[in-house]
């Protein structure tokens, strides 16, 4: 994996690189937004981490200019500033997702992976498998192990967005965003009950769990 | 030497003074009131003395024109005989009266009149007005009066002249001017000392402010404008300023309580990820593993985090104008989803949870931060209320507006503490045992106020009814 980091913030560059370096991540680091949008353009990237606010051209005209030009690498934005408009307007620039600081690498790496594999899936699929769990997603239809498992709208949701990073880290905001599609900040662990609830229907009476909880980040579905 | 330095210094003392007298506003008010009232009062006595003693002047000059066309009448008609006895019955009629006639050839000689000869040093000018002083008529031959006179240039080099003594007429004119100088002396005196009481009057209540903004820029911000009472201008600029210094200090108290709260809320956190680190540190970790104590402390920092977040939206979303992100909505349609996503936590804890009413209801909104602010609500209700309790949500469609009802059947609010528990960091004294920052409801409050939306508290008995209202949207 090779990331590119704009950011001019060099203590959490710093920290970046290092957090970066232990996951086994090759990242180059740039802190301002013109060589930044140069080595952007040149570079073969898997995914750029851009602050919004830099010296020079800021996040948002790196992302438009790199859009404009065709360039589809990943990018997720990084900013101080956190208000719905303003993520909004970083989506709308052509940004793939949006965290505010200060925020956890946990978190960071997630969608980061999440993103990747957002870039490599191709064609609608009809059908998701992780070892003998299978939905239909066309009838909305689970089953184990051959056995169908009635799940709630609502749930089959949440079980397709896991599957569908099957192996990776999904944080809890990751969740909210995207299967109940809020961007809010719950003071309890709402989240916990569903994922336990659908631990309930997916994992019980299987001798091998799918479902794990990865502690003070989110869950994840083991992988093949 | 002492002597000169002191006198010196003392020279520069009294320069700054004076120069602190002429810029001060006292001196300068009171300067224009002068000049203002001295300049309207020369022109009133100018206006008088020329409707006075200038109509006198012009009085005796229509006279003298008047006689002196008669004459020259009679010089045309009955020629020098007709107008020599003419003139010499006049005199006659009254030797020393306040008339003067004089004929005269072109050698100036005497003809007729009751004037002995040209007066002395006035020259021949011909046509025209002449001034000059009678001594040759009256009882003593001492007295000098002035005299006005028109010399008329008649046929054969013949010069008539007609005169008045103007001796009453002066001593009038110079009686006005003298009373109108007196007048204008008073009035000068008059307008020195208004000018200073009414400036210094003013000053002195600029003054007054003046003070009250030195010592409360000085640190002293409960000091207040003193009122005269008079309801005048200058008592309602110090009403309003004094009402802008209590709307300053309770935003003041307000900032020192929030800033209080957080050295005291945040105090704890920080002392247990201190400890924490101190553990990891000296490697006292024990049973408990190295990386359990360091999860807690990342905890303990998230936690402290999240205060700072919370109070950081809270501040952007109050600082307004952020409805960019505001689209008609669905209410019902959110409170479904709310319903969703939070019956699981309830009935966990069994609580029943339930939805009533209507089927849409339509608003303009934020959608994230109108479900952030309602998900506080029943975040609220679910942690407030007993097992076995329930809580029931309701929206309704009114005609304009439309509101929503978070029913809960938890311990309420008493009646008292119903206003302050929307401030920052408020808690109840009950609920202090368990978790939360006291600041949902505040960010609920910070959101409804973007939305001009409104949130009221009543009894439920037991438990909390909240009610928010928010403006329909038609279209």
């Amino acid at each position: 994996m090779r990331i590119l980091l704009i950011e001019d913030d060099h203590h959490t560059a710093n920290y970046l690189l290092k957090a970066f370096a232990e996951a086994g991540a090759v990242t180059d680091h740039v802190s301002d937004g013109r060589t930044g949008l140069l080595q952007a353009a040149t570079g073969d990237y898997d995914a750029l981490i851009i602050d919004r606010m830099l010296p020079g051209l800021d996040g948002l005209g790196i992302v438009r200019t790199l859009r404009a030009s065709g360039n589809q690498t990943p990018v997720l934005f990084l900013s101080a500033l956190g208000e719905v408009d303003e993520r909004v307007e970083g989506l709308r620039a052509g940004g793939d997702d949006y965290l505010t600081k200060p925020f956890a690498f946990s978190e960071l790496h997630a969608r980061l992976e999440a993103l990747l594999r957002r870039g490599s899936a191709d064609g609608p699929e009809t059908r998701l498998r992780v070892s003998d769990l299978e939905l239909d997603l066309l009838k909305r239809k689970v089953t184990r192990a051959g056995c169908e498992i009635p799940l709630q709208p609502r749930e089959f949701r949440l079980l397709e967005y896991l599957v569908r990073h099957a192996g990776q880290v999904v944080t809890r905001t990751m969740l909210l965003e995207q299967v109940w599609d809020y961007h809010f900040d719950p003071q309890t662990n709402v989240i916990d009950v569903h994922i336990s609830r659908l631990r309930g229907k997916i994992d019980k009476g299987f001798e091998a769990p799918l479902l794990e909880t990865v502690r003070g980040v989110g869950y994840m579905i083991r992988g093949e | 030497m002492n002597g000169v330095r002191q006198a010196v210094s003392g020279l520069r003392e009294l320069r700054a003074r004076a120069g602190s007298i002429l810029r001060s506003s006292t001196f300068r008010v009171a300067l224009l009131y002068v000049v203002l009232l001295g300049g309207s009062v020369v022109i009133l006595l100018g206006f008088i003395y020329w409707s006075t003693a200038g109509y006198m002047g012009r009085q005796t000059a229509a006279t003298i024109e008047a006689e002196i066309r008669g004459l020259a009448e009679q010089y045309r008609r009955s020629g020098l005989s007709g107008l020599s006895s003419l003139i010499s019955e006049r005199v006659t009629r009254d030797p020393v009266g306040s008339s003067v006639y004089l004929l005269v050839d072109d050698n100036l000689g005497r003809i007729v009149g009751n004037l002995d000869r040209w007066p002395v040093g006035v020259p021949d000018v011909g046509d025209g007005w002449l001034h000059f002083r009678l001594r040759e008529r009256g009882p003593d031959r001492t007295e000098e009066h002035a005299a006005r006179a028109r010399v008329f240039l008649l046929p054969g080099g013949l010069r008539l002249l007609v005169g008045r003594d103007v001796r009453d007429l002066e001593a009038t004119r110079a009686l006005i001017l003298e009373a109108l100088a007196w007048g204008l002396a008073i009035t000068a005196g008059l307008a020195l000392l208004g000018g200073w009481l009414m400036s210094a009057g003013v000053v002195r209540r600029l003054e007054a402010i003046n003070q009250t903004s030195r010592d409360i820029m000085a640190g002293d911000l409960s000091r207040r404008i003193p009122l005269r009472g008079s309801g005048d201008d200058f008592d309602q600029l110090a009403a309003s300023l004094n009402q802008m210094l209590d709307r300053i200090e309770i935003l003041m108290a307000g900032v020192r309580q929030v800033s209080d709260n957080i050295a005291h809320d945040l105090r704890t956190p920080l002392t247990r990820v201190r400890t924490k680190l101190e553990l990891l540190r000296a490697g006292l970790s024990g049973c408990q593993g190295a990386k359990t104590i360091a999860d807690e402390a990342i905890a303990d920092a998230d936690e402290m985090l999240a205060t700072f977040n919370a109070l950081l939206r809270i501040a952007r979303i109050e600082s307004g104008g952020r409805r960019a992100a505001f689209a008609r909505m669905d209410l019902a349609a959110l409170m479904r989803d709310l319903l969703e996503l939070y019956e699981p936590l309830a009935s966990e804890k069994g609580i029943r949870m339930e939805l009533h009413g209507g089927e849409v209801a339509w608003i303009r909104a934020d959608r994230d931060l109108l479900f952030q602010a309602l998900a506080n609500l029943v975040d609220n209700a679910i942690k407030y209320t007993p097992p076995g309790g329930a809580i029931g949500m309701s929206v309704r469609s009114l005609a304009d507006a439309v509101t929503v009802q978070v029913v809960d059947t938890g311990p309420g609010i008493p009646v008292d503490s119903r206003e302050r528990v929307l401030d920052r960091f408020f808690r109840l004294d009950d609920s202090r045992s368990t978790p939360g920052s006291g600041l949902g409801l505040s960010l609920v409050k910070a959101v409804l106020d973007l939305h001009q939306a409104s949130i009221e508290f009543a009894d439920n008995r037991p438990g909390l009814i909240v009610t928010v209202t928010l403006g329909a949207s038609r279209t």
